[in-house]
């Protein structure tokens, strides 16, 4: 395997690792006022996320950053060409970003729905933006022969990314709710399975068709690849662990939707980074947008040193945290008391 | 169109760069000030970190939202600039992600909401790997930044016309690297000392919490003076570094127009700017330029107008001179405040064993600080601006540099947007932080498993 080729993979992982992680966050973000009724609910609600959503970001921002070190290329024409889509994804990611904290030290009920309302339209806006953007990737937009964007923001939008932008949204919602549910009790937990129990067959549906759809949009015939009928069996199966109320289960199940469903995009991608609709010439692909072999290299090795030690760390972080949370949620400078298992 | 997309960019770096050295600092601060409690047992040191901690927290949150603006504005609005070095700045950028940001955001998470689930040892632990991730981030921002103001360790592709990197250890250890990264650190630290100063002295001069407050102002003091006065140092040996490799920088920040050897150092200027080569320079202090500019008693200082015939006969026609006016100011903001400040800590340090007793000390100390932040900034104007009219330095201009595709319109919209939000942001963060710094320290609380929750604060 070329280097380049390995570092595509690598930016797949990542995407992974963000969709992942931070889309439970985002799942929890958007649901928190739903299923926390009360005051004492959102803030339990909201607690399931709060040590550890800002860990769980820095994997956009690898995935930024890892594409502008590997594929200089496919990060300027990217970023140029979705500005007006990336200024809302940022203005969702700022106010979404601060809320936590704002809201926590709000005094007044009425600034506290609005941070709560911040986190509730960050938690939508950014995984519908970035899909519109994932999608659009391998739906194409009009990329001329010198690798410049050439097109408007109505290009930005073919269906298919809109779909795309949808279906993760979606698919973060319930990965979220199975999240909530896995992580409370009583009341918060009933409410969170109810949401996941109604929305996950919705999801397996959605997904298949956006699995469908993948393969049509990729030119690929319509016999699916491994990793499309992955993504719709296991958003079946997630459905049915939500009917027999098994969360664990659930979540590993919608966890590898969105796993196969990054796989997906990424998979039909390649070679490709970005198709342009000016046809195929002027597709920008990863060796025509990559960075040469020694930066490369440089990259592998840092890489190797320090990944293993950030899942290892991170996954530390989700163990100390693993305790279901029963309320009140103490004042974020008092000690936790909300643990059932504490350390 | 340019004008637009540097008008943005400069605006959210300076406003991003009024949130990061103080967590940078306070995070430091934080960690000593748990350490100190982790040794003595002592429980003010327990209700200073937690005080200081709330204040480092919340500015984090601002700090690194804004950050992801950064993050994304080069490929949004200087897709020229990102694709010729992607190659080479790109690098700095990935592991700045990979070893500093997934530290600090992993590790604060544990910290704020470890307290009592972790052992005090662990605990302790996390707070200096959030210290150490901003450190880090420092470290890899300021080698990107310095590769524009010093670019080494790279070849032009003649296929592509793109920058490649050829050697990472050149890059990590440019001359201006080395300095300007300490010169971040130490003024990371200044700022969040003169903030923890500005606040003990606000509770001082009420009388609360004396004992707890005096200690805080103590320690910010016996930390702010050394670090302070081995900064000037570090920013006047950066000044001849980049001397060096950037001549306009330095001469600019002098109005230097003509030649000069040995070089005297105005203290002010009357007039002055890029179209007044003959400003009333007042106060001549002789000997100083050269000296700062070449850490020789008779150096000499090309000036302006030679430098611009040199630079067109080396680059071909074009006006090569940086903004003159706001170079030469913001160097005397940042030296003279940055003196400022060291007048005022080393006033302090004399009275470190009265602090409570001084109430005009304690006074001068509150109006202190928006200081650290001025100076910040005006540190950043007089390096970034000094660059130009390149982006990176004798290799690509700024104009060359933007997005093709993105319209002037667009930039407006988001500079309009970024603007609100920014002024929204930065009202709603200084009203959460003053109504929180002027509260009474939180109750006494050990970090202990088996302790009853805190009374829900009251304001």
């Amino acid at each position: 395997m070329t280097l380049v080729a390995f570092w595509f993979i690598v930016l797949a992982v990542v995407w992974t690792g963000f969709l992942l992680l931070e889309g439970f966050d985002f799942g929890v973000g958007m649901l928190h006022g739903v299923v926390g009724r009360d005051d004492a609910g959102r803030d339990l609600a909201i607690h399931t996320i709060e040590p550890v959503w800002d860990g769980n970001e820095v994997w956009l921002v690898l995935a930024a950053a890892g594409t502008f070190a590997a594929f200089p290329v496919w990060y300027a024409t990217m970023f140029s060409a979705y500005y007006p889509v990336m200024v809302v994804v940022l203005v969702a990611l700022i106010l979404r970003g601060v809320s936590f904290e704002f809201r926590s030290h709000s005094d007044s009920a009425r600034s506290r729905a609005f941070w709560s309302g911040a986190l509730e339209g960050g938690s939508l806006v950014v995984p519908l933006g970035l899909g519109i953007v994932l999608g659009g990737l391998l739906a194409g937009v009009p990329i001329d022969s010198a690798q410049e964007f050439v097109g408007g923001a109505g290009d930005l939008f073919p269906p298919y990314a809109l779909m795309t932008g949808a279906t993760v949204v979606l698919v973060c919602l319930v990965h979220g709710a199975v999240f909530l549910a896995l992580r409370t009790t009583a009341e918060l937990r009933r409410r969170a399975l109810g949401i996941a129990r109604a929305l996950a067959p919705v999801v397996a549906v959605v997904v298949t068709a956006w699995a469908a759809w993948t393969r049509v949009t990729a030119g690929d015939g319509v016999l699916l690849s491994v990793a499309e009928f992955g993504a719709i069996l296991a958003a079946i199966t997630a459905a049915a662990f939500v009917h027999v109320r098994r969360e664990g289960l659930a979540f590993a199940a919608t966890a590898t939707t969105v796993v196969a469903m990054t796989a997906s995009i990424f998979s039909e991608l390649y070679p490709r980074v970005m198709v342009s609709s000016l046809g195929p010439a002027n597709d920008l692909t990863t060796t025509n947008s990559a960075s040469a072999s020694y930066a490369l290299t440089v990259m592998t090795v840092v890489l190797a040193v320090l990944l293993p030690l950030v899942l290892v760390y991170q996954a530390w972080t989700y163990h100390v945290f693993r305790a279901r949370l029963r309320g009140p949620v103490p004042a974020p400078e008092a000690p936790p008391v909300t643990s059932a298992d504490p350390g | 169109m340019v004008d637009l997309a540097r008008l943005q960019f400069a605006g959210t770096t300076i406003y991003h760069f009024l949130f990061v050295p103080l967590t940078i600092g306070l995070a430091l601060l934080t960690a000593i000030l748990q350490t100190c409690w982790h040794r003595t047992d002592k429980p003010e040191y327990l209700r200073l970190t937690r005080f200081f901690g709330v204040l480092l927290v919340i500015n984090i949150a601002v700090g690194v939202v804004t950050g992801l603006v950064q993050e994304f504005q080069f490929g949004m609005n200087w897709s020229g600039y990102s694709r010729f070095v992607g190659d080479v700045f790109g690098a700095p950028l990935a592991m700045e992600g990979l070893a500093a940001f997934f530290l600090e955001s992993t590790f604060l998470g544990l910290w704020v909401f470890g307290w009592g689930r972790l052992s005090r040892r662990v605990h302790l632990a996390t707070v200096w790997a959030v210290a150490a991730g901003g450190v880090l981030s420092a470290a890899f921002i300021m080698a990107a930044n310095s590769w524009m103001q010093n670019p080494v360790g790279y070849t032009i592709d003649p296929a592509t016309q793109r920058a490649q990197l050829t050697s990472i250890g050149a890059v990590l250890t440019n001359p201006v690297f080395l300095r300007s990264m300490l010169h971040v650190l130490l003024a990371s630290l200044v700022t969040a000392c003169v903030v923890m100063l500005a606040v003990a002295a606000w509770h001082l001069r009420r009388k609360s919490h004396t004992a707890e407050f005096g200690r805080a102002a103590r320690i910010a003091l016996v930390v702010l003076v050394p670090v302070l006065a081995l900064n000037l140092l570090v920013g006047s040996e950066l000044g001849v570094t980049e001397g060096e490799f950037q001549p306009m920088k330095i001469a600019a920040a002098e109005a230097q127009w003509q030649t000069c050897q040995p070089c005297s150092f105005s203290l002010f200027q009357v007039g002055g700017g890029n179209n007044d080569q003959t400003p009333s320079k007042i106060i001549q202090v002789p000997h100083l330029l050269s000296l700062l500019a070449t850490n020789s008693w008779n150096g000499q200082v090309v000036g302006l107008n030679e430098l611009q015939a040199q630079y067109e006969q080396q680059y071909g026609p074009g006006y090569y001179v940086p903004n003159v006016f706001i170079q030469y100011w913001s160097m005397r903001v940042m030296a003279y405040l940055g003196s400022l400040m060291l007048v005022v800590g080393l006033w302090g340090l004399w009275r470190r064993k009265r602090l409570a007793e001084s109430p005009w000390f304690l006074r001068v100390a509150i109006w202190c600080l928006p200081l650290p932040f001025i100076v910040n900034t005006a540190g950043w104007v007089l390096t970034e601006n000094g660059r130009q009219p390149w982006i990176v330095q004798g290799l690509q201009k700024t104009a060359e540099a933007n997005s093709p595709s993105v319209t002037g319109a667009a930039i407006l919209t988001s500079l309009l947007i970024f603007l609100l939000l920014y002024t929204a942001l930065g009202v709603a963060d200084w009203v959460l932080m003053a109504r929180y710094a002027r509260r009474e320290l939180p109750a006494e609380q050990a970090a202990d498993e088996h302790e009853a929750p805190a009374p829900a604060p009251t304001y």
